[in-house]
C-alpha cells in the first residue's frame, strides 16, 4: 500500500546554504584522514580541523536565525507524513479514502494505525517525495476535498472512540479558482468548530511548515507538539514580507518579525511540548526523529487517557480561550 | 426613495441653489461643495452627501453599496443597541515592526477611525428581540481580524448563550491581523469554539458577509452562520484574486468571488440589498423564535431597555416554581 521510507544515507543528504562551510572542513577532515599518512604533523592538524569543525558545528546549529529553520524545515528530504506513519505503525495502516462526495484530495492523507496498541486515527498533508510524488499531492496543499475527507475520518474516530492524530505540514491551502467554488473557507471553518467538538483526544503535530487557514483546518487539539524546527504560522514569510514590506525578498526579516519557531510558540503556549530533532534536523537521522515523535505521542496518550468526553472538550475549549493580547479600560 | 422621487428632490436642490446664486448670497466654496458632495465611484455621478445618506449609503442612481461603518450598520439593523467592551485595545505581542512598529500602526488606526479596534459587538434589539451582534469595520486596519477582535466577538457569543438569544456577526475584513503573529490565527479556534457551543446550545447564528470579507474570516466565523446574507456587491473569498491569478497563471472571471458568484455555487442563502437587510433578519429572527420556542431571558431585555414580554416572565416564573429542578441540593 504504502512506499518505504527512504532512509537518506548521510551523504547524500543535500547541504543549505548555512551548512556550506561546514561540508568544506568535513571533506577537508576526511581528505586527510584517508592519506594514511601517520606523520605527528598530519595528526596534530587533523586534530585542530576537527576542533574547528565542532566549534563551527556549534556555533551554525546552535544560533539558527528562523530564516533558516524554515529552510530546515521545508528541506526536501525531510521525513513527511506517510513516512511518520509508517515509523509509528509498521504493521498496520489503513488508507482511507474519499469525501464521499465525488473526490480524493490526495494532499491530505488518513487512515487507521495501531501505536502501542491503541487503534488510532491520523489524517495529515503529504508533501511527496520527489516531483512525481509531489503532483500527485499537490505539494500538500489541499482543496476543500481534503478537509471534507478529514471532517469524516474525525467523524468517524469520534463514533469509535478513537483518540486522532494529526501531521501538519504544508505551504497552505490551496489557492484556486475550484477551490473558492466549492467553499475552501467553509470547509476549514466547519473542521475548526468540529474539531472543537469531538469526545476524544486530539494531537496535532507540526512537522514541518504549518501556514494559515489551511494547517488549522486539521489543526485543533487538545496539545500541539512541533518538531524542533518546525514552524507555524498565520501567512507565510514570502507572503507577509510581500505585503508589508511590498517586497517577497524582505521575507528573513518577515520570518523573524513573525516569531513563529516553535520555541517562540511555546512561550506564547500554543505549542505544548517541544520534539528534539537530531543535530542539523531530522533528515540526518530519521530513525531518532521518529523515536522522538513516538515518545512524545505516548506521553500525551498518558496525559490525556482519563478524561471524560466533556473534560476533553473542556480542556481544548480553554487552551484556545486563553490565547489573545489585550488590555482593558 | 425611488429613483424618479430623486431626481425631482435634485432638480428641486439645484434650483435653491441657483436662488441663492443670483442673490449673491453665501455662495458655497469649493471646498464646503466637496464636503457636501460625493461622485459615485461606480456610476461617477455627482450626489449631495445628504441623498446619499438618506438612502443608507447606496447610490440612489446605480445602487452601489458604499462601505459603512460599524456604528452606521447597527444604526441600520437594529432599534436599541447596548455596547460590550468598548474599552478593549491591542497590545503588541510579538513587538512586531515592519516599514513602522505596531504600536505606531495601532495609534494611527485609532487616530483615522475614531474606534478602539476593528470590531464593535453589543445586544441589540430588531423589532423588540434581543440579539448579540459584532460588526466589523473596515476602517480600522482593513478590519484585521486581531486579539481584540476574536476576544470580542467569543465573549459576545458566550454572553448569547448565557442570555438565550441569538447572535449575529456582520464581517468586513482583509483577513489575520499579520502583526499579531500566531496569535490572530488562533483567534479563528477561539471563536469557532464559541460557536460551537453555540450550536449546542440550539441558539440562531446569522452572517451577514459585507465588502470585503476574505482570509481567516472566511475560513471561521465568517461562514459558519446556520444562514448566510452577503450584501449585494460584496466580494467574499478565501484566497486574494491577486493571490490565485499568480498561482494558476490565468485571468479570472470578472464576477469571482462576487455575492452573486458565491449564491451561484452555492456558499450564500441570501444576497439582499441593503435596504432589506433589516426587514429580512427581524423575520428570521421571528420564525426561528417562534419554532424553537427559545425565549431570551428577561436580562436581555433588561439591559436594552425593554419592557420583558409576559410570555418571558411567566416561563421564568415557572421555572422558579420548581425548586427541585432550579435548587437540587
Ligand atoms: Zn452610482
Amino acid at each position: 500500500m504504502m512506499s518505504t521510507p527512504s532512509a537518506v544515507s548521510p551523504e547524500k543528504i543535500q547541504p543549505l546554504d548555512f551548512e556550506k562551510p561546514l561540508i568544506a572542513l568535513q571533506k577537508q577532515i576526511e581528505a586527510l584522514a584517508t592519506a594514511q599518512n601517520n606523520s605527528e604533523g598530519i595528526s596534530n592538524q587533523l586534530q585542530t580541523l576537527q576542533q574547528q569543525a565542532e566549534s563551527l558545528r556549534q556555533e551554525v546549529y546552535g544560533n539558527l536565525l528562523p530564516a533558516q529553520r524554515l529552510q530546515i524545515a521545508r528541506h526536501p528530504q525531510r521525513p513527511n507524513t506517510l513516512e511518520v506513519i509508517q515509523a509509528l505503525s509498521p504493521d498496520c495502516w489503513i488508507e482511507l479514502h474519499g469525501d464521499r462526495a465525488g473526490a480524493d484530495d490526495r494532499a491530505i492523507v488518513g487512515g487507521i494505525i495501531e501505536f502501542e496498541g491503541q487503534p488510532m486515527m491520523v489524517v495529515g498533508t503529504q508533501k511527496g517525495r520527489g516531483m512525481k510524488e509531489n503532483l500527485v499531492h499537490n505539494f500538500g496543499m489541499a482543496n476543500p476535498e481534503g478537509y471534507r475527507k478529514a471532517l469524516r475520518l474525525f467523524e468517524h474516530a469520534n463514533k469509535f472512540n478513537m483518540p486522532i492524530l494529526t501531521l501538519i505540514d504544508t505551504p497552505g491551502a490551496y489557492p484556486g479558482i475550484e477551490g473558492e467554488q466549492h467553499a475552501i473557507g467553509h470547509a476549514i471553518a466547519l473542521n475548526i468548530r468540529e474539531m472543537a467538538r469531538m469526545n476524544v483526544p486530539i494531537f496535532s503535530v507540526v512537522m514541518g511548515e504549518a501556514s494559515s487557514g489551511g494547517a488549522l483546518g486539521i489543526g485543533v487539539a487538545n496539545h500541539i507538539y512541533m518538531l524542533e524546527h518546525a514552524q507555524y504560522t498565520v501567512i507565510s514569510p514570502e507572503g507577509c514580507a510581500s505585503i508589508l514590506w511590498r517586497s517577497a525578498s524582505f521575507a528573513t526579516q518577515a520570518a523573524e518579525a513573525l516569531k513563529i519557531t516553535a520555541q517562540d510558540l511555546t512561550t506564547f503556549g500554543i505549542c505544548d511540548a517541544i520534539i528534539p530533532e537530531p543535530q542539523g534536523g531530522s533528515h540526518y537521522d530519521t530513525a531518532s526523529a521518529f523515536e522522538a515523535i513516538a515518545k512524545q505521542l505516548k506521553i500525551g496518550l498518558a496525559t490525556f487517557k482519563d478524561y471524560s468526553a466533556e473534560a476533553l472538550k473542556n480542556q481544548r475549549y480553554e487552551k484556545y480561550r486563553s490565547i489573545g493580547a489585550f488590555t482593558e479600560k | 426613495m425611488s429613483l424618479k422621487d430623486w431626481f425631482a428632490q435634485r432638480k428641486e436642490n439645484t434650483q435653491a441653489e441657483k436662488q441663492l446664486d443670483a442673490e449673491g448670497m453665501n455662495r458655497v466654496a469649493d471646498e464646503q461643495y466637496a464636503k457636501l458632495w460625493h461622485q459615485c465611484f461606480s456610476c461617477n455621478t455627482n450626489l449631495p452627501k445628504k441623498d446619499l445618506e438618506d438612502n443608507l449609503d447606496v447610490c440612489p442612481v446605480c445602487g452601489y453599496h458604499n462601505r459603512i461603518g460599524a456604528y452606521q450598520r447597527i444604526a441600520q439593523l437594529t432599534d436599541t443597541f447596548v455596547e460590550w467592551d468598548a474599552g478593549m485595545t491591542a497590545t503588541d505581542p510579538l513587538l512586531f515592526t515592519d516599514t513602522e512598529p505596531y504600536v505606531k500602526r495601532i495609534a494611527d488606526a485609532q487616530r483615522k477611525s475614531k474606534l478602539n479596534d476593528a470590531v464593535i459587538t453589543g445586544l441589540g434589539a430588531i423589532n423588540e428581540q434581543p440579539i448579540a451582534l459584532a460588526v466589523m469595520d473596515f476602517a480600522y486596519m482593513g478590519g484585521s481580524m486581531g486579539s481584540v477582535v476574536g476576544e470580542k466577538i467569543t465573549r459576545a457569543i458566550e454572553q448569547a448563550i448565557a442570555l438565550n438569544v441569538p447572535v449575529c456577526v456582520v464581517t468586513a475584513s482583509g483577513g489575520a491581523r499579520m502583526q499579531e503573529g500566531m496569535f490572530s490565527l488562533m483567534q479563528m479556534v477561539k471563536t469557532s469554539a464559541a460557536l460551537a457551543r453555540l450550536h449546542d446550545a440550539g441558539l440562531l447564528y446569522l452572517t451577514l458577509l459585507t465588502e470585503p470579507t476574505f482570509g481567516g474570516v472566511t475560513a471561521s466565523y465568517g461562514t459558519l452562520g446556520d444562514i448566510i446574507i452577503a450584501e449585494e456587491g460584496a466580494r467574499i473569498g478565501f484566497a486574494g484574486r491577486r493571490v490565485i491569478e499568480q498561482t494558476i497563471h490565468q485571468k479570472l472571471p470578472a464576477d469571482f468571488q462576487t455575492a452573486g458568484y458565491l449564491q451561484k455555487y452555492g456558499q450564500v442563502d441570501r444576497v439582499l440589498k441593503r435596504s432589506e437587510i433589516k426587514t429580512e433578519m427581524g423575520l428570521l429572527l421571528r420564525l426561528h423564535n417562534t419554532s424553537s420556542g427559545k425565549l431570551a431571558h428577561s436580562q436581555a431585555y433588561q439591559q436594552l431597555g425593554l419592557t420583558v414580554p409576559d410570555t418571558v416572565l411567566q416561563a421564568e416564573i415557572a421555572l422558579h416554581k420548581q425548586p427541585a429542578l432550579a435548587h437540587n441540593h
